[in-house]
């Protein structure tokens, strides 16, 4: 009983932590992308004025495209066809169920561990399911009677078949370093240093492997340079052309569903995942007393400036607008201003004579956020390389996956294995 | 494809490490990091002009929506003389002529409508009036309505509004 609530617990957390980055990163998408072409991006769309720089816009997207008429076209096939986004969207949520978040959670001397499921074959399972999702994308451009829609679907299973060798091999490497499949295991053992000073991290004992695993797992979720299977410019917009409405939204979150598990994959395999570098769990709890009171200070110092940033503009720009959007420095400004005398005021608390529960606690919060730092970090990294570089032509995406990955990833492993094996 | 004895496409006209393409990577995103960390501390100064509360100026030359000037008594100083609708290539002008009370004035325009949906802003009216009565110097440039006919605009309109781009 006690299993199920915790599990559910588990399972709802990294649903609200995927569900909840898809609308932060479409809008890290949109600002990003304008911030680099030197626009300034979304900013009109507002509740009351709040416009929070561009991120009400999603909230706006959802709105619209659930009032759209769910058009289908003529002799499409119908159960396929209706299927497909579900599909598609079902198969991205399905990954987070072997990702750990955080080392365990500590309640009552009991500890929990924080990942969903904690598989023995973890890694074989993300492989598995990321091949699913190709079914989604070829079942929505089959059924779909439209030949754009089905180039794209063929160009998405030729481009996954070909980068999901490369993707394997590129993780042979790391398994042979830390003799596991399970999740967990690999993620505990980059805790440690090499030499004593360098975090064990999979970039940093297989680099190869973490470029050649990057650049797959680019490939896997569609994402430029990859996105030959959506091409714009060549095939309209590739499989999902034919889908409008919510059908079309569920393929569009499912993308960037698709984004955050690659963030997270990454995180997770190659940056150490939840462990924070030369600060392992034993030296939070042990040092709680000032770790506490440092991290509660620069929470209340950070926000204070923010808080004052903000104030600041509120006075210079008082009435620039004539409406509500005059408000929002302000309520901005409180809002962090509360945050800011919070942290304050839990110093009442004394946080320096820190217990064991709440340094076990206070350690357990640092690595999810640990965790959740690395994934937004490199969600933002696949919305920077799309806005940096220019899409492959489809010969290029080939060679460079089967002359140039798919060589390196066997390298990589023979170099692996002779180095275990000499050492 | 063959060009300044290299071939292009392939890589041909590049480097060993432009081929390598990792390095190359990295240097564009430094580009685009760069643009969107520049961005973020001097936002002020994008090139973005935040349009309906911010304007770009125009020349004292723009050729915005018409007017037609009034004589100090406030009737208006067209003399119906129908150069400007015979001038007018979009054929947007139209003019009912009627005797002027004063003899001193020949005719006076009883109607003076303008389609400003036909209009092209060509200016060949304001050159071909002998009377300065018609002009284009208001500098609205945006005319808006919810309706065509609203665009139809009448003398009263033409002679009292010039601030207003809502018909």
């Amino acid at each position: 009983m006690e299993l199920v609530v915790t599990t559910l617990l588990k399972i709802v957390f990294m649903l609200v932590l995927v569900i909840g980055l898809v609308p932060v990163v479409i809008w890290a998408e949109r600002k990003g992308s304008a911030f680099i072409q030197d626009r300034t991006g979304p900013n009109r769309a507002s509740v009351a004025g709040i416009r929070l720089g561009g991120l009400v816009h999603p909230i706006a997207d959802v709105m619209k495209l659930l009032f759209k008429e769910d058009f289908k076209p003529a002799r499409i096939h119908e159960t396929l066809y209706a299927l497909a986004p579900f599909v598609v969207f079902f198969v991205a949520l399905l990954t987070y169920a072997v990702i750990p978040f955080g080392d365990y959670l500590e309640i009552g001397g009991e500890r929990i561990p924080l990942v969903v499921a904690d598989l023995n074959v973890g890694i074989l399972y993300i492989l598995g399911i990321a091949s699913l999702g190709t079914y989604g994308v070829v079942m929505a451009g089959w059924s779909s009677n439209n030949k754009y829609a089905f180039l794209g679907a063929l160009r998405s299973t030729s481009q996954m078949i070909s980068y999901e060798i490369s993707m394997g091999l590129s993780l042979l490497g790391l398994l042979l370093v830390f003799e596991s499949l399970r999740m967990t295991e690999i993620v505990a053992g980059q805790g440690d240093l090499v030499w004593g000073f360098l975090p064990k991290w999979g970039v940093v004992i297989q680099p190869v492997g973490a470029l050649l695993f990057i650049t797959a797992v680019f490939a896997e979720t569609n994402r430029t340079p990859f996105d030959l299977p959506e091409g714009e410019s060549e095939i309209v917009s590739g499989y999902h052309l034919e889908y409008s409405s919510m059908k079309f939204a569920l393929f569009f979150m499912a993308e960037y569903a698709n984004l955050v598990i690659g963030a997270a994959l990454i995180a997770t395999l190659f940056f150490g995942g939840w462990n924070i570098p030369w600060l392992p769990r034993e030296t939070i709890t042990a040092n709680a007393g000032t770790l506490l009171p440092l991290a509660l200070g620069l929470k209340a110092l950070v926000t204070g400036v923010i808080a004052l940033l903000f104030f600041r503009r509120a006075a210079r720009e008082r009435g620039k607008f004539g409406d509500g959007r005059d408000r929002e420095p302000g309520l901005l400004g409180g809002v962090f201003a509360l945050l800011c005398v919070a942290a304050l005021a839990s110093f009442a608390l004394q946080p320096w004579h820190a217990g064991p529960a709440a340094a076990s606690l206070l350690a357990t919060l640092l690595q999810v956020g640990a965790f959740v730092g690395k994934v937004v970090f490199f969600c933002w990294f696949f919305v920077w390389v799309r806005w940096t570089l220019p899409r492959f032509r489809y010969d290029q995406l080939m060679s460079l996956g089967w002359k140039v990955m798919l060589p390196l990833a066997l390298a990589n492993v023979v170099v692996t294995a002779l180095w275990i094996t000499v050492l | 494809m063959r060009m300044n004895g290299k071939t292009h496409g392939y890589g041909g006209d590049m480097d060993l490490r432009e081929r390598v393409y990792v390095g190359e990577i990295f240097r564009g995103l430094w580009i685009t990091i760069r643009h969107v960390l520049r961005n973020i501390f001097y936002t002020k100064d994008m090139p973005t002009v935040q349009y309906p509360e911010e304007k770009v100026g125009y020349s004292d030359r723009f050729r915005g929506r018409h007017r037609l000037m009034q004589r100090d008594d406030g009737s208006p100083r067209c003399v119906a003389c129908m150069m400007c609708s015979t001038a007018c290539p979009a054929d947007c002008i139209h003019i009912t002529a009627a005797e002027h009370p004063d003899p001193a004035i020949e005719k006076y325009p009883e109607s003076f409508d303008i389609d400003l949906l036909r209009c092209v802003y060509c200016g060949l009216c304001e050159e071909a009036c002998p009377c300065d009565a018609i002009r284009m110097d208001t500098g609205i440039y945006e005319i808006v309505a919810d309706s065509r006919e609203k665009f139809f605009v009448n003398k009263e309109f033409l002679l009292n509004d010039g601030t207003n781009g809502t018909l």
